[in-house]
């Protein structure tokens, strides 16, 4: 009830999920039965592109629950991510079973490769769907409440913090390089065939892995709203803007970081684990710190702390990144500097924030 | 031999087992009619000593005025009773059971000392009722927040101390936008929602208007009697309008204690005030 209740006081939340819905209506629709002489024929590569945006949205939001309302500038979010995507990416591994290059019926390619004779014990179990979903959510859980714990309790805070965030992803990085870590190493996990029994390459499954993101995004962004406007959330945003008071006041701000720092990761880890299937690769390049701070860019320009601009920026960002990419490869970088140079000149409270800047005129 | 009389004690089946029973938190224990010990405390900052040998104790329901020139230890004792600092030696006790150097921060917190900071801290981006609310003394563990509600009694506290502090109107205004003034006075109602047995307040009028001056001394002086109230200030007119009993701080120790009059008449009080 209380959920309905935060809803309709949250007018562009309301917005955000009628496009959402309205997306995840028109998409398949104009993907499944439009023809695709038909000018209003999407084709597969843009629905699973839109599915990656939603993804990154979902990501997007993760960082925003943490920086925009807790002040944690975690550097470091692309690390769930990478490892919600990791365990997700070893489960379509089991699948493909001996149609691999060498077919063996047990192991995946690399380890043939490496000349390993069994499974790790740690690939066990995830040729169960169930398995990898709980792994989806508890690796990247677990490292977050190891990591908050010890951090937040000794009160490491600001920029020390973002550097540690920065180290953790730095080293998963460097470890999943290792090929005796037994992830691939370099080339990570890919060539997958099937999840759930369906082809990947089928259109039909492209449309359900995108309606899953989006549903999983629609999800993500009710129970993070719900959680902001709580007492809960209060309490969060007390935190961020006077710490030690909070704490004179009667709160655990060790707990309260600490809760909504495992949430947030575990909703990056399904980030992860729901874009794997859609770019069909995950390797150590997606625990670079170099995505981790991109990131925190997206949240930037959409506006932080609102939950809803995160979402606006991840996929603005995304989408100028494809366009500019393909368009003009070598002014990507340059133009994404302006854009978060501008944003913060200019829109201090991100793009969202033109909307409350335009009622303050008026 | 604690375990022989542990296994002692177990085929004895018609009582409950020491260990089985939850531990409570002792409460607030007033039988004396003091609410605050400080005995013989000691504290140094690198050989600086900040307090030495301090003995000061609060009546309930009493409203006591700290005075003391700079560096005079008021701060470093503040931070002693709330848990930020703990001292080198001595005792700090609330009421007769609870003992304020075994606990920390939130625990002292929710034991019933509240503090009001020289400068005022509010939560700027919230409202003035939201910044009430988490000042609330409820459950304040993770999953109970999340899924609390205001009960009707919670309403009226709200609304009750609201009207203590004189910002109903300001009620739905984020808190950044109140004056300084009003900030002191929300901080003091925040400290009000958490039904202090005694309250700390560090300078309360210092920026203050003449006017508004006025009104936290009517503020303040309405408190004493329910909570015992301790009040840290430079303003000698201000502590002469509300200090009933007036405690003079001089280099970590107490100096003189007595009625505003009695203190200033003190020569040893002149000399650290007007110098030789």
């Amino acid at each position: 009830m209380r959920m309905l209740e935060t809803l309709v006081q949250d007018k562009p939340g309301q917005w955000l999920l009628g496009l959402l819905l309205a997306t995840s209506i028109i998409v398949p629709i104009c993907n499944l039965l439009v023809p695709p002489d038909n000018i209003f024929h999407i084709s597969t590569y843009s629905v699973t592109l839109i599915g990656k945006y939603l993804a990154f949205a979902l990501l997007a939001l993760s960082a925003d629950l943490v920086w925009g309302y807790l002040g944690i500038l975690s550097l470091g979010h692309g690390a769930f991510f990478a490892l919600g995507g990791y365990a997700m990416g070893m489960y379509l591994m089991r699948q493909i079973g001996d149609r691999g290059v060498y077919g063996n019926p047990e192991l995946p390619d690399f380890m043939v490769f490496l000349n390993w004779s069994e499974l790790p014990w740690f690939w066990h179990g995830f040729d169960q769907f169930w398995f990898a979903v709980l792994m989806i959510i508890l690796v990247p859980g677990v490292l977050a409440y190891v990591f908050g714990y010890l951090a937040f309790r000794s009160r490491v805070t600001g920029v020390y913090l973002s550097i540690m965030t920065q180290a953790l992803t730095y080293a998963l990085m460097l470890a999943f390089f290792r090929n005796e870590m037994g992830f691939g190493g370099n080339n990570g996990l890919t060539d997958f065939k099937d999840i759930l029994g369906f082809d990947l390459r089928e259109d039909s499954t492209r449309i359900a892995l995108f309606l899953a993101t989006a549903l999983a995004l629609a999800i993500g962004y009710i129970i993070s709203r719900y959680i902001v406007s709580s007492r809960l959330g209060l309490a969060c945003v007390a935190v961020r803007d006077a710490e030690s008071r909070c704490r004179f006041v009667g709160y655990r701000v060790e707990y309260i970081k600490l809760g909504i720092f495992v949430f947030s990761a575990v909703l990056a880890g399904i980030a992860g684990a729901l874009y794997v299937p859609q770019v069909g690769i995950i390797n150590p390049g997606e625990f670079s710190p170099l995505n981790s701070i991109e990131l925190i860019i997206w949240v930037a320009i959409g506006g932080r702390g609102t939950l809803y601009g995160a979402v606006v920026g991840a996929l603005l960002v995304n989408y100028s990144k494809t366009y500019f990419t393909a368009e003009f490869p070598e002014v990507w970088l340059y133009a994404l500097g302006a854009m978060f140079v501008l944003v913060t000149l200019f829109l201090p409270k991100g793009i969202v924030g033109l909307r409350s800047m335009r009622a303050a005129k008026a | 031999m604690k375990s022989v009389e542990l296994i002692k004690e177990l085929p004895q089946r018609d009582r409950v087992f020491e260990f089985l029973v939850p531990p409570e938190p002792p409460q607030l224990d007033l039988t004396h009619n003091i609410i605050l010990y400080l005995e013989g405390l000691n504290k140094s900052f690198d050989g600086f000593k900040a307090i030495n040998d301090l003995n000061l104790y609060i009546e309930a329901g009493e409203l006591r005025c700290i005075i003391g020139p700079n560096g005079a230890g008021k701060s470093t004792m503040m931070d002693i009773i709330t848990g930020k600092t703990q001292p080198d030696s001595g005792h700090a006790w609330f009421g007769q059971r609870l003992n304020l150097l075994e606990m920390d921060e939130p625990e002292i917190a929710e034991a019933g000392i509240g503090r009001k900071f020289q400068k005022p801290t509010v939560f700027e981006n919230l409202t003035v009722m939201q910044n009430l609310e988490l000042a609330m003394a409820q459950d304040k563990r993770l999953m109970p927040m999340l899924f609390a509600t205001l009960s009707g009694e919670q309403r009226d506290l709200i609304a009750e101390v609201l009207g203590i502090i004189r910002l109903e109107a300001l009620a739905k205004d984020m808190a950044g936008k109140l004056s300084h003034g009003q900030k002191q006075w929300l901080e003091i109602g925040m400290l009000l929602m958490q039904k202090p047995a005694l309250l700390l307040v560090d300078e309360p009028v210092a920026g203050m208007t003449h006017q508004e001056m006025e009104r936290t001394a009517e503020l303040l002086t309405s408190l004493a009697g329910k909570h015992s109230v301790i009040v840290v200030e430079h303003d000698m007119e201000f502590v002469r309008s509300i200090a009933r009993k007036v405690t003079v701080l001089h280099q970590g120790s107490v100096l003189a204690e007595g009625s505003m009059t009695e203190v200033q008449e003190d020569p040893r009080v002149v000399e650290v005030y007007l110098g030789e």
